[in-house]
């Protein structure tokens, strides 16, 4: 596939700080028709309240900052919000974090957490990664990972090669996921990487929040590849 | 890329034999092939001279006839030279022995010979390798006859990054018995590389099984060799070194590749059906496996055994390499209770693993395989034959093997590799029938066919 003249600027206007920030990356993958949760970006209490009246649920906020590339080791992310007035208390001192002018204020979803990410591999280019999502993914070792582009058949020997396989499938009670979402969403994503080859180094969308009937990417981060002299 | 000139040649120079010193390895390899091999082999030093009363050619130019194969075993900065006069002289490939090249950090001078080698469409291989041994054919390896194991004539195509790991291997291919059809260490691979080894090897008539011992890729190599191996009609196995961080800090040393990401390289061998040995000893079973059963199983393996403790051994076994051992259908086991011998019909237990006990003759393990073979639950059939047992005749593999023949579903046998035992093992290899030495390897044998693609 191509690259849209949008996804091209996105790429080239994050260069020079080496990753995208994570409204711009989720905007590169809507390009790409990836469900991202309904958002905003704002430096406004007045317009960050206007959205929480307006969603039905909670609502999450996150710092943009350049310097945060690692945002829950800085307390960058607030989950859970209902209420204005906490809403307003969390934005205050959001914006206070170091390089941060704005915030993103997304409608919270709930679902099983998983992760997909991408790595950019010396000897195999692009490959796609999948595993249970949160923060215990570096800990538990549990991925799977495959040469992109993969297609569907793939996504389901991934999913059966995981510990977590259990509750991909609905584990306890508790609906699984969706897998025609899934393998919507990692086919799709595996393309887009491919044609990203040149210009990613690793990508995390973690956590991709799965329910019974979709998948959307709840957090983005892409890293650059440094750019050649 | 036609490499039958380098795999099979007719005639050689080996250029860099020394005068004086006579286990030089150029010495080495002219010795073996001039005495032992039917190659035309020409020695080759500026010097001229004679040795051992057979003329030394100063120059590959001086040789009357044309030559086929060139080794180049010459310090590593007159190799640009030689390779120049070789492609003048129209030789039709190289093996370049020399050391000396990227792996001690001289890249330039291995991309000037590449480059070279490259714009004359003049195929080499290494450089910093041992090159190739095509039993009865011609042997490159600076290895005296003497000392070396060889493996006999057979069907695996060997290739291997070291030249080390691939002595070693012969020597324990040799020990199973399996042989090998070109074993080629490819050192650099600055010009022949494991994409071109598939390439040849698959159409080598030879040749059933490609296996690679492997210590990393270059940059990007990897998605070439897998979308090469994926449409490659023949099975290919991996050994891969450098799996840990301290393995691949000395792989880069070796020979001068990236180990790269371990987990990333199996997960993606798995995922393109390339079968990846985890030890040495699997990769023996592995290539005498997929030599006889090209295609795949699912890992629904059937056991029999003439002793209990066998089967548990095997399901163990198989549980730990994730086979399984599914139950066997009623109509399949009632279907040999009522064949069996009626000394064992009462006492032989029939659900997976078989247990026929050591009662049993060889007409009740032709009844078990063949319905085993027929049960649709089942894509492989073990069977763990102990020749103490008085009810087991000499023939029993080779009359199973027909069995096995006839049914069209693997099947994979166990005896002890003991010499009194061996036409047993004849009986069943002669017929194409994997044997393994071990309950273990049995398993591992299985195991081969179920990480091959599955049609």
């Amino acid at each position: 596939m191509v690259m849209t003249s949008n996804m091209k600027k996105i790429i080239a206007d994050a260069q020079p700080m080496g990753w995208i920030l994570e409204p711009r990356a989720k905007e590169l993958l809507t390009e790409r028709g990836l469900g991202i949760p309904r958002a905003m970006v704002t430096d406004s209490l007045d317009t960050a309240q206007k959205f929480l009246a307006a969603n039905a649920g909670p609502v999450v906020i996150k710092a943009v900052s350049a310097d945060i590339v690692h945002k829950t080791e800085h307390q960058a992310v607030v989950t859970g919000i209902r209420d204005p007035d906490i809403l307003a208390q969390h934005m205050e001192r959001l914006l206070s974090l170091k390089g941060c002018s704005q915030v993103l204020v997304e409608e919270m979803v709930s679902g099983i957490e998983i992760l997909v990410g991408a790595k950019n591999d010396t000897q195999f280019g692009p490959v796609v990664v999948l595993g249970p999502g949160g923060t215990g993914v570096e800990l538990y070792n549990d991925t799977a990972i495959r040469m992109a582009p993969v297609n569907p058949a793939d996504v389901y020997s991934m999913v059966d090669s995981l510990g977590a396989k259990p509750v991909f499938h609905g584990f306890r009670g508790r609906p699984g996921v969706n897998m025609e979402a899934l393998v919507h969403l990692l086919v799709t994503f595996s393309g887009l990487i491919m044609d990203l080859e040149p210009f990613f180094e690793s990508i995390d969308l973690n956590p991709v929040i799965c329910t019974s009937d979709h998948c959307v990417v709840a957090d983005a981060r892409i890293m650059l590849l440094p750019l050649p002299e | 890329m036609d490499l039958s000139r380098l795999f099979r040649p007719s005639s050689m120079a080996v250029i860099g034999v020394s005068t004086s010193h006579d286990s030089h390895p150029a010495n080495v390899i002219y010795n073996k092939n001039h005495l032992r091999y039917p190659v035309q082999t020409f020695a080759v030093n500026p010097k001229g001279g004679r040795l051992n009363r057979e003329p030394l050619y100063r120059s590959v130019a001086d040789i009357e006839i044309s030559v086929d194969l060139a080794v180049i075993a010459v310090r590593a900065r007159f190799v640009p030279d030689v390779v120049s006069q070789c492609i003048d002289k129209g030789i039709k490939g190289a093996v370049i022995i020399s050391g000396g090249f990227a792996e001690s950090g001289s890249r330039d001078l291995q991309q000037q010979v590449t480059e070279m080698a490259e714009k004359a469409a003049f195929p080499f291989v290494g450089p910093n390798c041992l090159g190739i041994y095509s039993p009865d054919a011609v042997d490159t390896f600076f290895l005296p006859g003497e000392r070396i194991i060889n493996p006999k004539k057979g069907n695996i195509g060997f290739v291997s990054q070291s030249g080390g790991v691939l002595v070693d291997q012969m020597v324990k291919f040799a020990g199973e018995g399996i042989g090998v059809s070109s074993a080629v260490s490819i050192g650099n691979k600055a010009c022949l590389r494991e994409t071109d080894m598939i390439d040849w090897f698959e159409q080598d008539l030879a040749t059933r099984v490609i296996a690679f011992y492997i210590e990393g890729f270059d940059c990007r190599e990897g998605r070439d060799f897998i979308k090469r191996a994926e449409t490659c009609s023949k099975p290919i196995v991996v050994l891969k070194a450098g799996k840990t961080a301290r393995g691949s800090a000395a792989a880069s040393s070796h020979t001068a590749s990236m180990a790269g990401d371990y987990r990333v390289f199996s997960q993606i061998m798995q995922q393109h059906c390339v079968a990846e040995a985890d030890t040495e000893y699997e990769l023996t079973s592995f290539c005498e496996a997929l030599s006889c059963y090209p295609k795949g199983i699912l890992g629904n393996v059937g056991i029999v055994s003439v002793s209990g403790g066998h089967g548990v051994v095997a399901a163990d076994a198989c549980g730990h390499h994730g086979l399984d051992i599914p139950k066997i259908a009623s109509s399949t086991a009632d279907a040999i209770r009522t064949r069996l011998s009626p000394e064992i019909r009462e006492i032989a237990a029939l659900e997976n693993p078989l247990d026929l006990t050591g009662s049993c003759v060889d007409a009740d393990i032709l009844t078990s395989v063949r319905h085993l073979s027929r049960d649709r639950n089942l894509d492989c059939i073990l069977a763990l034959l102990l020749p103490y047992s008085p009810g087991i005749s000499a023939d029993i593999g080779a009359k199973l093997s027909q069995v096995a023949r006839n049914e069209g579903k693997p099947l994979i046998a166990y005896v002890p590799k003991e010499d009194k035992y061996k036409i047993i093992t004849e009986g069943f290899e002669l017929n194409r029938i994997p044997v393994a030495s071990s309950v273990e390897g049995a398993v591992l044998m299985a195991k081969a066919l179920k990480r091959c693609r599955p049609w």
